[in-house]
């Protein structure tokens, strides 16, 4: 047969029933278009995290008390108390290749400021701790080591602090009230966007460690010891120096497990791109799922009109299509149809991903790929479902065909 | 030379326990350039022998010679092969495709053609063998703006444009009225004359008249068969022409 007639008939017969075509290409385009938002967005999520480990700061390594850990992530954190200030200085000052060291204690309070309130963390940190997590400062100054030393009342909010208290007017000089105490404010920092685990960093108020345990935790023991080392090559090393050096300030005997967790930024990295990984994953198999039930219409389409076209494939044996001219058209036929609805996907699923990325504030990532594998997916669908209804067009006997009404 | 050759073909429909001799030791020769007319009630087996005729049914016994080739011993393509090249169909109820222009319509044949045929060729074919048929300013519409007679006429042109040796005409003018059923016979008995070999079932004694030769079955064999002087259908309808203008 003229094979160049074959898509032309295909597509003279889906123009016959518009509406049909559009409504059952509309399951594959909602198939693949959810296959590439979620594609989509899980990269662009796992680019993301990367980015956020990145923002956690230079070369910086995480010490939770405990030794409880999932997948390379502790769950034990601040449950146990084994860190202590000192550990943290003498991390500080024992291993060269530590240049920061920030017992952190973190205290969820209420601030008041004149007749305002808000909830929020109040981390205490060393003054160093913006030097570890690479945070500048938008206005004012940070508090000093001398401010440490006198567990001084003062603090660092940041920008949603300044929003949400201060109405966006400068804070500077200002005072706030926690429990009682009032703080003065010496410092704002600038924006930092949101964390690995999706909580607003900007929301936060960090004062020296010493007046956090002191005034207000009521804590003794650090929760995380946030720690720099000199530069990448050095990892290692000051990840030995300082396991030996927490092991002997805690007394710990040989047979004894670390009472600590030493967490790199790239170890945490991994975790949480594994994590956004297995979400990826999870969401595109799900959005499988909607392009296979496409497919399922697809099939269900096709078998509707070899039915309603049986007098036309009778007519079409009669004059001379052989049963593999018929089986052809008829795969053809759905596979143009899923094409459509590839393409239609595509258009839908770049629309959607945008529209979700600007809400969830990811960037949004569009592969070649994702959109090659779409398209040659919704193909394949329509050579499967299609090929059993046309293959049973095919067998079709011309006479009964003819005869049918 | 005969254009195909029955040699006591037997047609065998098997249902569960019962057997149907649809079409009984039939044995007949049709020549070139005859119109012959198939006749007999309904159940007579003129349907089952046209399909066999037409390659598109199976023999249980006997040979069918088609231009001298066995038939019989064809598979599935071979007859499909067949049916392009050598045979015309024309049925009762057109069965053109809806919505489709007369053009395309006649056009479909040749796109199962296994020569080698450009769209210019196959386009001018379609166009020729609609004016045959006295359709040519009609190419662009579709069957639904087609009298019953028109639609009839594409069909004969898509049976007429693969150049086919036999024309097969199944009740033809069976759903037209009497004046367009002249008009149809007309266009046979010209293409008859330029020397197409037509075979045509009806139940019709009228419609029969027209043709050169009458078969009659009755329950699966050929009861009678005779040569018959055909009536001229131009005559007839120029009959009508007098009647109406006086």
């Amino acid at each position: 047969m003229k094979i160049t007639a074959i898509p032309l008939i295909s597509i003279k017969a889906l123009r016959r029933n518009a509406m049909r075509t559009i409504l059952t290409a509309l399951g594959i385009i909602i198939g693949v278009g959810a296959v590439i938002t979620m594609v989509g967005l899980g990269q662009g999520a796992g680019e993301e995290v990367k980015a956020q480990v990145n923002r956690l700061g230079q070369n910086v390594v995480l010490i939770f008390p405990g030794s409880i850990s999932l997948g390379g992530v502790s769950i034990g954190g601040g449950t146990i108390n084994t860190l202590t200030i000192e550990d943290a200085i003498a991390l500080r000052d024992e291993i060269p290749e530590v240049i920061a060291a920030s017992p952190e204690v973190r205290s969820q309070r209420v601030i008041v400021y004149g007749n305002r309130n808000w909830f929020t963390r109040i981390y205490g940190q060393s003054a160093d701790y913006l030097q570890i997590r690479q945070w500048p400062m938008e206005s004012g100054e940070m508090f000093t080591e001398e401010d440490i030393e006198q567990a001084s009342l003062v603090a660092v909010i940041g920008q949603t602090i300044v929003h949400e208290l201060f109405e966006g007017a400068d804070p500077i000089g200002e005072t706030i009230r926690v429990r009682g105490f009032p703080l003065r404010i010496i410092g704002v920092l600038s924006e930092k966007g949101s964390s690995l685990m999706g909580s607003v960093q900007d929301d936060i108020v960090i004062v020296p460690y010493t007046t956090a345990f002191q005034r207000i935790s009521g804590r003794s023991h650090a929760m995380v010891i946030n720690v720099q080392v000199f530069n990448d090559e050095s990892m290692d090393i000051a990840r030995e120096k300082m396991t030996d050096l927490l092991r002997e300030r805690h007394n710990l005997a040989p047979y004894q497990e670390n009472d600590f967790t030493i967490q790199t930024q790239e170890e945490v990295a991994q975790a949480a791109t594994e994590t956004s990984r297995i979400m990826t994953v999870l969401l595109a198999s799900i959005a499988g799922i909607s392009l296979f039930v496409g497919g399922i219409g697809i099939m269900n389409v096709m078998l509707v009109s070899v039915t309603e076209r049986t007098r036309e494939i009778g007519l079409r044996l009669a004059v001379g299509a052989r049963s593999g001219d018929v089986l052809l058209q008829f795969l053809i036929e759905s596979v143009i149809l899923c094409l459509i609805g590839g393409i239609g996907g595509i258009l839908l699923g770049v629309v959607s991903t945008e529209l979700i990325a600007i809400y969830a504030g990811w960037p949004a990532l569009f592969s070649k790929d994702a959109m090659i594998i779409a398209v040659s997916v919704s193909a394949s669908v329509g050579l499967f479902f299609g090929f059993y209804p046309a293959w049973k067009a095919s067998r079709l006997d011309p006479i009964t065909a003819l005869r049918t009404e | 030379m005969p254009i195909l050759e029955l040699n006591d073909i037997t047609r065998v429909y098997r249902s569960e326990s019962i057997a149907v001799k649809a079409v009984d030791s039939v044995s007949m020769t049709i020549s070139e350039k005859e119109f012959v007319a198939l006749m007999g009630s309904s159940g007579s087996g003129k349907s089952t022998l046209m399909n066999i005729l037409g390659c598109l049914d199976k023999l249980t016994s006997g040979t069918y010679l088609l231009m001298g080739e066995d038939v019989g011993k064809m598979n599935k393509n071979q007859l499909s092969g067949i049916r392009n090249r050598m045979i015309g169909f024309v049925f009762q109820n057109f069965h053109l495709l809806p919505r489709t222009t007369a053009l395309e319509n006649v056009e479909l044949p040749l796109l199962y053609s296994r020569e080698k045929l450009s769209w210019k060729e196959i386009r001018e074919r379609a166009k020729e063998s609609l004016k045959i048929v006295g359709l040519g300013d009609r190419i662009n519409h579709t069957p639904n703006q087609l009298s019953g007679g028109q639609q009839q006429r594409v069909a004969i042109a898509r049976a007429l444009v693969t150049k086919p040796k036999i024309l097969l005409a199944d009740e033809p003018t069976g759903n037209l009225d009497s004046k367009t059923t002249l008009e149809i016979i007309d266009i046979f008995q010209k293409l008859n004359d330029d020397g197409l070999t037509i075979l045509m079932v009806t139940h019709e004694p009228d419609v029969a008249n027209f043709t050169g030769r009458q078969i009659v079955l009755s329950d699966g064999k050929i009861i009678s068969d005779k040569k018959n002087k055909p009536v001229s259908a131009a005559n007839e309808l120029e009959k009508i022409r007098l009647r109406n203008d006086s």
